[in-house]
């Protein structure tokens, strides 16, 4: 990207340009529930507003981050910024996420390391950072985290609720805790409830980090590089696919002509994994990430209905969109369209696309131009459905 | 109410004549699902209309967005395989369109159709049409203005006349409530549909159930 010199950077077209994150403290006395039986108190919420709300709050959109991301959804901090929010090509004027008629929050997740009350906060009991006393956390103490900001902004309605990967676990949650609350839900490559596939990645991720002796039970004032990045490297294989892999590296060697018959990085796609798994530490809190994968594994929507699925949905009468990708392994089709199954049969107005894509999980924050079509539609009705009354 | 060609009228309408029929059988406030329901044109005239409550099945994704431009919620599947996504008897009618001749497997997804509906209504195309025949006594398969495709790359796997409809419904042991013989301005003796709509009528609406 071309390096502005002034002050005032021109931002590209359809983007939100400059944007501030926020901080939301709970009040003294506020207590947060969790699922664990325990409670927080002191709860820092971070997160981005775009948009502007409208008289009768009506027009509000929450966007769910997935597991590394954050509040920083769109838009720029500072002009000398080089990389916008992680869903700039989504949100925006004229954006299917538009910003002319919507006003969109995105919050960093509980248990996270970007602005939220995670386990590297301090404990206000001892005025120590949490570490692994941190309670385990769930999809729904996080989806009810959000609900106390939402309060606390004075908004009763949500438009809806998007999410892709674990954000569309908190999108899928959020209308099963709050049914009044939620409009519409989007669930973009997730699931309603997690493969045993997905916690046995999550496990060995866990393991890698758990392992490296800098890691320290989690009383660590340095990342453990190592396992962080082994975990970070791991998982990211798993967003990936065979053909996105076969297509982006192929058998490239990095820099040499030849093998170096040595165990360095010959080929592109180690290289690739090495510089991914060293960014992340640069940027990510392992015991968050610990934490976060937990919750994860937790999620399994009939848990809020004593194991029943076919009760979840009963109070949820909104419509949903479902998407997913047909080279996601992570997220594969089926979950998706599981969860469709039991939206039909309950009854809700649902719209499921499986989109082609060779992109494999990471599709979600790729496939712009046809995900773009599916949002910006969904959207359209809702909106037209509530100005209509 | 009757639903026409009216190019006046603001709310949506319908081009095909077999899509206005079915249109018209559908009762007020019915649950209807449109298997290969294209860009969602009958589902949109149904919602609008009889305040039917409606869901389409597509597999071509463009089609499936100009569904979602229509308001129309749609379901990406493949009517070749079981549509397990749907939970028996959770429509009133289950609608199929100028599609059974394209699937695999027609006798499955009539009683897929039935499952999940009381109902089937099901418009098929008249292999059997007096144009069709005569080809066929040239000695080719038929290409016509209606079928312009050669047997190889047609997507029309399985050709049927509507006395082989009749007869497989019959093996299947699904009852035939209705029959209506369509016919088009440009069809050939069109006058002759009603009467022996097996020679004359270029499509026919079959409603079925158990």
């Amino acid at each position: 990207m071309e390096e502005n010199t002034t002050t005032e950077k021109i931002f590209p077209p359809g983007s939100v340009g400059l944007v501030k994150s926020q901080d939301f403290h709970f009040a003294p006395g506020e207590v947060l529930e969790l699922d664990c039986g325990r409670t927080l108190r002191d709860v820092t919420i971070r997160f981005e507003t775009y948009g502007t709300l409208n008289a009768d709050k009506s027009n509000v959109i929450l966007v769910e981050h997935a597991l590394t991301g954050d509040a920083h959804l769109a838009g720029y901090h500072t002009a000398a910024d080089k990389k916008p929010g992680w869903w700039e090509e989504m949100v925006g004027p004229g954006k299917p996420f538009d910003t002319n008629k919507f006003f969109i929050i995105c919050s960093n997740i509980l248990g996270g390391c970007s602005g939220t009350t995670g386990p590297g906060s301090p404990d206000p009991d001892t005025g120590k950072p949490y570490h692994m006393d941190f309670p385990v956390i769930t999809i729904s103490d996080m989806v009810r985290a959000q609900k106390h900001l939402i309060d606390h902004l004075g908004i009763k309605k949500l438009l809806a609720v998007a999410g892709g990967s674990m954000g569309g676990m908190l999108a899928i949650q959020w209308p099963i805790s709050y049914p009044d609350v939620v409009e519409s839900c989007l669930a973009i490559a997730t699931s309603s409830k997690i493969s045993p596939q997905s916690i046995a990645f999550n496990w060995i991720g866990r393991e890698a980090i758990m392992s490296d002796p800098t890691w320290n039970n989690g009383d660590y004032t340095e990342q453990p590089q190592k396992g962080l990045s082994i975990a970070r490297m791991l998982a990211h294989v798993t967003y990936l696919s065979d053909q996105s892999m076969s297509r982006k590296f192929g058998r490239k060697l990095q820099t040499a002509e030849d093998y170096s018959f040595k165990f360095d990085m010959d080929f592109s796609v180690e290289s690739y994994l090495n510089h991914q798994g060293t960014r992340f530490v640069e940027r990510f809190d392992a015991n968050s990430y610990l934490y976060i994968t937990r919750a994860i594994d937790y999620f399994d929507v009939s848990d809020s209905a004593d194991g029943d699925e076919h009760k979840v949905f009963e109070k949820v009468k909104c419509p949903f969109l479902v998407v997913s990708f047909s080279s996601d392994w992570l997220f594969p089709p089926y979950q998706a369209k599981e969860l469709t199954r039991l939206l039909l049969e309950n009854g809700n107005d649902v719209t499921y696309c499986d989109i082609k894509s060779h992109y494999g999980h990471d599709a979600f924050l790729l496939e712009y131009e046809t995900l773009g079509k599916l949002v910006d539609n969904f959207l359209d009705n809702i909106y037209k459905e509530k100005e209509g009354k | 109410m009757k639903i026409a060609h009216n190019p006046s009228d603001s709310e949506p309408i319908l081009s095909r004549s077999d899509l206005v029929m079915i249109a018209d059988m559908i009762p007020e406030n019915a649950k209807v699902l449109d298997l290969g329901c294209g860009s969602g044109r009958l589902l949109r005239v149904l919602k609008a209309r009889k305040n039917a409550r409606i869901m389409g099945v597509e597999l071509d994704q463009e089609k499936l967005i100009q569904c979602m431009e229509r308001g129309v919620p749609v379901i990406q599947a493949d009517l070749n395989e079981p549509l397990s996504l749907f939970a028996d008897a959770s429509y009133d009618y289950v609608i199929l369109s100028r599609t059974l001749q394209a699937v695999k497997r027609p006798d499955l997804i009539l009683q897929e159709m039935l499952r999940i509906g009381g109902k089937g209504i099901i418009s098929i195309m008249n292999f059997g049409q007096l144009d069709a025949r005569m080809q066929m006594l040239k000695g080719h398969m038929p290409v016509t203005k209606r079928l312009p495709l050669k047997w190889y790359d047609t997507p029309n796997i399985h050709p049927g006349m509507l006395s082989d409809f009749r007869d497989m419904c019959r093996e299947k042991g699904i009852k035939i409530l209705k029959e209506l013989p369509v016919s088009q301005h440009r069809d050939f003796l069109r006058f002759l549909a009603p009467v022996c709509p097996n020679l004359f009528a270029s499509n026919a609406i079959f409603v079925i159930s158990k």
